[in-house]
């Protein structure tokens, strides 16, 4: 119960950062900002990762390879398409 | 070896939060998303630490993964980036969804709290998954974007999400015996993700995938809870409460609630907006307009979607270059929701090269509408619809516009009359001071450029 507890109390303070973290972001990098952190939400491919574990029974193997090949998508995919749109920014001036 | 794990996945969570940060600052956004991305890779590679993984099925799912990964972000054209974005959000949810099912199947005998978190992010990661792919059908026209809407549908929606929800508390109190529940959770999921989508109109989309990306952060963070594991719960937690307040940003842009977006079935009621539609639309063509424009000493361009499809950016700022040239003062009023995402005109016309002090928001340029010459209103059309100032029946109504019928003149470059995103008809086209310039926008615009190019 005790490790719950302490699992809780990240999860909630993380909550609480990430609403702290985005205030007032300029209207230009609501979509950079939203496909940014999708990429992030393939965090999961970190539990897809250790899903795959040798002991494993065949059909959770399975579906053990498809979680980490949707995350892989999820994290390569989002990552590189924001960095793509913010790469169209450089040449603006900055503020 | 848990010591180092643990270790980097501290540092993993910092490179998140600090990245976060980073990407909601212009100066900073680019870094910041590079920030995040080295914190991905120290997560994922800290994870291979683990023992007794199976390394020969992780590189094969690491490599077609990628693979489509990278081909997808590579090849996609900028003004599909929108959906592109939904199918990415999508793949995430159902990577947790995955996750969960196979954690099952290695532990099948789960305490309550795991049969759980089991079951949250299985819904989540499934709803995720179909309501993105929806969202994607929509955006990219592969589906109608009005609102599908049929009797009894939240009835039919609050019946299959209580139903879910008995489902999820039989399987937390017997995860074992009642393991074939599973199947239907999963399939409820499914539906779920689809009927909560369709009844949105194609126009609220973005806001739309916004939500989900919040969803899918929440399906990681519980997946994070299954296998204990401190950095999927942290990151997961934090994309989920940040795409919720992006997702209230982007609702006050465009002066909605957030129930209304999900609930409202926007555009179903076009047909019975009161406000008659009075007059003849007028056309011009190009070189009247050349004429026009080369008298302007102030002019405005009103990009919209239209411009993104046409992929008319770059010959945008070729004709304001010309206009500049011959004296006149050009600024781009753009509105945030303009395109199919929020920020979608600035990403283009970044790529143009167009400066960002040119760039101006709707509330700096409505007060001194009664001094611009010309608004060019391109490929534009719910953002400067004044039913949303004028006529309440109207499902705009109360949206903040870019009031060009106000300028001395304005220009709509359109291929035709049809009512745009959100499928309400635009009175603007209609109104005395309104020239409509019909074709594609990139060849009208090139006309345009070519009739500088001559004079000079």
């Amino acid at each position: 119960m005790h490790d719950l507890m302490l699992l809780l109390f990240i999860f909630v303070i993380a909550i609480f950062l990430g609403v702290e973290l985005i205030q007032k972001v300029p209207s230009q990098l609501h979509t950079p900002l939203m496909s940014g952190s999708n990429a992030i939400s393939g965090i999961t491919i970190v539990g897809a990762l250790a899903a795959l574990h040798s002991d494993n029974g065949g059909f959770a193997i399975f579906l053990g390879i498809l979680a980490v090949i949707f995350a892989t998508i999820n994290v390569v995919g989002g990552y590189l398409v924001t960095d793509r749109m913010l790469g169209m920014f450089k040449t603006g001036k900055k503020d | 070896m848990d010591l180092l794990i643990n270790l980097s996945y501290i540092a993993a969570s910092v490179l998140f939060i600090y990245g976060l940060k980073m990407l909601g600052k212009p100066a900073t956004a680019r870094r910041g998303n590079q920030v995040s991305a080295i914190g991905m890779l120290v997560a994922a590679v800290a994870t291979l630490l683990y023992s007794g993984l199976s390394y020969g099925w992780i590189v094969l799912g690491l490599v077609i993964g990628a693979g489509i990964g990278y081909y997808a972000a590579r090849t996609v054209q900028m003004t599909q980036m929108p959906e592109m974005v939904a199918l990415f959000n999508g793949s995430g949810g159902l990577a947790s969804l995955l996750v969960a099912a196979a954690e099952y199947l290695r532990r099948p005998e789960a305490d309550a709290f795991t049969a759980l978190v089991i079951f949250l992010a299985i819904v989540v990661g499934g709803l995720t998954f179909t309501g993105s792919v929806i969202a994607f059908a929509k955006l990219s026209e592969r589906m109608k974007g009005s609102p599908i809407l049929f009797k009894n549908q939240q009835i039919l929606n609050a019946g299959l999400l209580g139903l879910t929800l008995l489902m999820g508390i039989i399987f937390m109190f017997a995860p074992k015996a009642a393991g074939f529940l599973l199947v239907f959770i999963i399939l409820a999921a499914f539906a779920l993700g689809v009927l909560a989508v369709i009844p949105i109109g194609g126009a609220d989309m973005p806001i739309v995938v916004s939500l989900l990306n919040s969803y899918s952060g929440i399906a990681a963070s519980m997946a994070g809870f299954i296998i204990a594991n401190n950095v999927l719960i942290v990151a997961g937690a934090l994309v989920g409460a940040s795409g919720i307040i992006l997702t209230s940003i982007m609702c006050k842009a465009m002066n909605r609630s957030l129930t209304n977006v999900l609930f409202g079935g926007f555009g179903a009621t076009t047909t019975q907006s009161s406000m008659q539609i009075q007059g003849e639309a007028k056309a011009i063509s190009a070189e009247d307009a050349y004429y026009i424009l080369e008298n302007a000493s102030n002019v405005i361009v009103v990009p919209g979607y239209g411009m993104a499809v046409a992929q008319a950016q770059h010959v945008v700022k070729e004709l304001a270059d010309l206009m500049e040239k011959n004296g006149t003062e050009v600024r781009y009023a753009i509105h945030p929701v303009a395109g199919r995402m929020p920020g979608h005109m600035n990403v283009l016309l970044a790529e143009a090269n167009v400066p960002y002090e040119q760039l101006v928001e709707p509330e700096d340029v409505n007060p001194t509408m009664e001094n611009v010459d010309v608004a060019i209103v391109i490929g534009a059309n719910d953002v400067v619809n004044p039913a949303a100032k004028e006529d309440d029946t109207s499902p705009l109504y109360g949206m903040p516009i870019i009031e060009t019928d106000r300028a001395r003149t304005v220009f709509v470059l359109k291929r035709s009359m049809k009512p745009g995103f959100s499928g309400v008809e635009n009175p603007l086209f209609f109104k005395e001071n309104t020239r409509m310039l019909f074709g594609d926008a990139k060849s009208s615009l090139s006309t345009l450029v070519s009739e500088f190019k001559d004079a000079a």
